[in-house]
């Protein structure tokens, strides 16, 4: 064995160093790591003596100076003109994700009922939801938002003349005067008891769904779920006196009072944004659905489930398996096409810091490095949900 | 037995010969059984029907007498388009479609700013442009590689030249410049200079790896000589007027960021796919941070980046021009996206593939080149003609950084006053909107032939 071991080792061909994979792939990470070094080293090189000639001081000092301009739109955080630019930076994320999650809510309504109107027999129904479909997704996101603002909503009448909608307030061309929730003492009471409510739920489906594993016996989830998140916060709601209320508009003569007014920017963006992320979310619920084999829905109805169970026992939780991988990309691209903002001056992200704040700085690195991360650390977020979900959800093959 | 087949024949109660079928019955064949069953087969059906007729009578009428029935066809200015309240001949209260303020405009939303009398040159390059890619859209043509090498070789070359009327300027970029003022003998030079470095390193690898220099140097030599070439015939003055990108815009404009992204973003896609799913550990982590980092963020950022940030990277003295630069941040975006797709059809080729090429003795890149790369490509066509669709959609964001697409073309001659009324918007963009909706729908439409052309039934 050793004499054969020393033989071959002896006869083994002369290879250069160059052709040996290891060695190679070491060499050619090198020549990598020392080009993007190189390329990194002079961009910062450069963008140093330019900035020094541009007379620009690095560095995130600045985020503590006055910002200096007004936002005219920010329902929770108190901004004035005398705020700092980091405030600027949360007003903006706030409204990047006000805008975001409220469009969520509403593209994911209307994409499902796109989305099962697209598999229904009713040829009417199955063709409007079709053109519906192809007409949005054909057509530039933000030639939408332009039609939406500058088409659609500038044609709406002047304050004199406002909209009145009744408990929905008022409409025209400068704003929606919504109706304005006014908090009185007592009211956090309400909100929490709405989150034990909620904390319940969870709580009281595990033990049911336990229970059901071990006796088989069913208990009725849905219906206690929907009682407790109803009833205690509106018993709470009266114990504590009433706490919330809400102001309405008044059409005057001189336009509407009171209220809350929703800027037309805002309405432009989600409806745009709505319509036109729905388009996707329906074709996305489409595939998930026809995804399912038909072989399931007839397994069922031959164990005697019946139809409206199938649906919710078999194909929903197929085609959901297959549907929320795509469903959170489509969130994640509402979310970062909520920056065409900018386009119409809504004061999101994008708009208020990487435009009005880096316009008046001149910090450029710094505001857009930051704008990037915020969005960078939004999506990450979003994808470290969609895997933890698809391994929770992936098939368990034996 | 024989009686029994004589009385048969007698019998009188048996039917000897068959009665015409009777037609179905009027509720169940033509359009009343059509309806019955795919309209109103059960109450909530009829229902849903009913909606649906509700709110069809709501939009279509409306939208067809806006934008053709009482929509104003003919005129040479705003007073065409206004109502008496506003200077005009209509009556008050009429709102519709104004259409010759679209005609009137038709030329810069086509080629934006383009010098009238150089207009030929830009429908050249669209005719050149549609004549070589028909034969190359369609399967059964032959001659694929000779029209790919047409499309992706000649054709830039033509369009650029035709485009910015070609003629460069060069002033060398390797010997500094106390040694030789620069000029373009310098920049030959310096061109000189640099392939004897490119042949020398090329050599030195042959040698270090123990094979014969002989065809790889002249394969460097060749892809030199190619380069200097078509250097050469952009500098070569064909005595055409130079025109400034910032004159570029309207469709024209989209298309060349469209289709110079889309073009630049394939190769660089290749490699940030093939990075990914490399064992070396800092290419696969350098691809995936690349990839991840560009698809995190929105377009828009990645704009005001490549134009607010890429001069401030620049060594002094160096600039782009506006368009490059946003064709810089708009390459480097679908890169990213256009990597995820190869990714796709990469893990779509059987792992046999890979052993086969490998059993073969094929280098990494020879198998890729000549096994992997090929079936991969072609099964993720489908999914690079959707890429380009987004990015065509996505062109319309540059007008947000000062470029004059077609969107950007529409804004800015909104502030007109020839054309000023409440109707110019909406017409406007409603012209934009049919433009992009008849270009992405036929492309999404090929994009579905193509994926049943392409689908032999068994994935795997």
């Amino acid at each position: 064995m050793a004499i054969q071991e020393t033989a071959s080792a002896a006869d083994e061909p002369k290879v250069a160093l160059f052709n040996d994979p290891k060695i190679r792939s070491w060499i050619f990470q090198f020549v990598l790591i020392a080009v993007i070094g190189w390329v990194i080293y002079s961009m910062v090189i450069n963008a140093s003596t330019n900035l020094e000639k541009q007379g620009i001081a690095g560095g995130y000092g600045f985020l503590a100076n006055e910002a200096g301009f007004s936002i005219n739109f920010s329902p929770f955080i108190d901004y004035s003109e005398t705020s700092s630019y980091s405030t600027v930076f949360w007003v903006g994320l706030q409204n990047t994700l006000v805008l975001a999650v409220v469009g969520i809510f509403f593209a994911t309504l209307l994409g499902f009922t796109l989305g099962v109107a697209r598999l229904s027999s009713n040829w009417i129904i199955n063709r409007m939801a079709y053109v519906y479909v192809e007409v949005l997704r054909n057509i530039p996101l933000l030639l939408q938002i332009f039609i939406w603002y500058k088409g659609v909503l500038a044609l709406l009448p002047t304050a004199k003349n406002s909209i009145d909608l009744g408990f929905m307030g008022a409409l025209n061309v400068k704003a929606w005067f919504g109706p304005k929730p006014i908090l009185a003492d007592g009211a956090g009471y309400v909100g929490i008891a709405f989150l034990v409510a909620i904390v319940m739920i969870i709580l009281i489906a595990n033990w049911a769904k336990k229970r059901q594993m071990a006796t088989g016996q069913r208990f009725p989830v849905l219906w206690t779920s929907l009682g407790l998140i109803i009833f205690l916060p509106l018993i709470v709601y009266f114990i504590m006196g009433q706490p919330l209320s809400f102001e309405f508009a008044e059409v005057g003569r001189f336009g509407p009072r009171g209220g809350m007014p929703i800027p037309p920017e805002f309405t432009a963006l989600l409806l745009a944004l709505t319509t036109y992320t729905a388009a996707f979310i329906a074709e996305i619920v489409r595939a998930g659905i026809l995804a399912v084999d038909r072989g399931q829905t007839e397994a069922s109805y031959a164990l005697g489930l019946r139809p409206g169970q199938t649906l919710r026992l078999n194909i929903i939780p197929q085609a959901m398996r297959v549907i929320i991988p795509p469903l959170t990309s489509q969130y994640l691209n509402l979310t970062k096409n909520s920056s065409l903002a900018v386009a119409i001056a809504f004061p999101d992200l994008t708009s208020v810091f990487a435009g009005t704040a880096l316009n008046q700085t001149g910090q450029a690195v710094e505001i857009l490095a930051i704008t990037m991360l915020t969005y960078l650390i939004i999506s990450i977020l979003t994808s470290m949900f969609m895997n933890w979900y698809n391994a929770r959800m992936s098939l368990v093959e034996r | 037995m024989t009686d029994t087949n004589i009385s048969v024949a007698n019998v009188s109660f048996v039917r000897g010969k068959m009665d015409p079928a009777l037609p179905p019955p009027i509720s169940e064949s033509g359009i009343v059984g059509w309806m019955k069953k795919n309209l109103f087969s059960s109450t909530s059906n009829t229902i849903f029907t009913l909606i649906a007729i509700w709110l069809l009578y709501i939009i279509v009428p409306g939208f067809l007498q806006w934008s053709l029935f009482d929509a104003v066809w003919s005129g040479g200015d705003r007073l065409a388009c206004a109502t008496t309240q506003q200077g005009g001949e209509l009556p008050v209260g009429w709102n519709a479609a104004c259409w010759p303020y679209i005609g009137a405009y038709m030329k810069q939303f086509i080629y934006g700013r383009y010098p009238d009398h150089e207009l030929w040159r830009v429908n050249i390059v669209f005719a050149l442009f549609f004549i070589g890619l028909a034969p190359l859209l369609m399967p059964s043509i032959g001659f694929k590689k000779l029209n790919l090498i047409l499309m992706l070789g000649v054709f830039p070359l033509v369009a650029f030249i035709l485009l910015t009327g070609g003629s460069l300027n060069y002033s060398g970029f390797l010997l500094p410049n106390f040694i030789m003022a620069p000029s373009l003998l310098k920049f030959w030079i310096d061109f000189i200079i640099l392939t004897a470095i490119v042949i020398g390193i090329v050599y030195g690898l042959m040698r270090a790896t123990d094979s014969d220099p002989a065809p790889a140097v002249r394969q460097t030599l060749f892809a030199m000589g190619v380069l200097a070439l078509v250097m050469l015939i952009a500098s070569t003055d064909f005595g055409l007027e130079e025109v400034e990108t910032d004159r570029w815009g309207g469709l024209m404009l989209t298309m060349v960021i469209a289709i110079t992204g889309i073009v630049a973003s394939l190769p660089l896609g290749i490699l940030l796919a093939l990075g990914r799913q490399s064992e070396m550990p800092f290419v696969r982590l350098f691809s995936v941070i690349f990839i991840e980092g560009w698809r995190g963020v929105p377009l828009i950022t990645v704009l005001f980046m490549s134009s607010v940030l890429l001069p401030l990277f620049l060594p002094d003295g160096v600039t782009f021009d506006k368009l490059l630069r946003a064709l810089i941040g708009v390459a480097l975006f679908s890169a990213a996206y256009m990597a995820e797709v190869v990714r796709g059809g990469l893990q779509a080729i059987p792992k046999g593939q890979y052993e086969g090429a490998m059993a073969l003795g094929l280098s990494f890149w020879q198998s890729m080149r000549m096994i992997i790369l090929p079936q991969a490509l072609k099964i993720v066509i489908p999914g690079i003609v959707n890429t380009f669709i987004g990015l065509f959609k996505d062109t319309t964001l540059v007008s947000i950084i000062g470029l004059l697409d077609v969107l950007g073309m529409i804004n800015s001659s909104l502030s007109d006053p020839k054309w000023a009324t409440p109707v110019q918007a909406l017409s406007g963009y409603l012209f934009g909107a049919a433009l992009f909706f008849v270009f992405c729908f036929m492309m999404s439409r090929y994009s579905i032939f193509m994926e049943r052309k392409l689908d032999t039934g068994h994935k795997s």
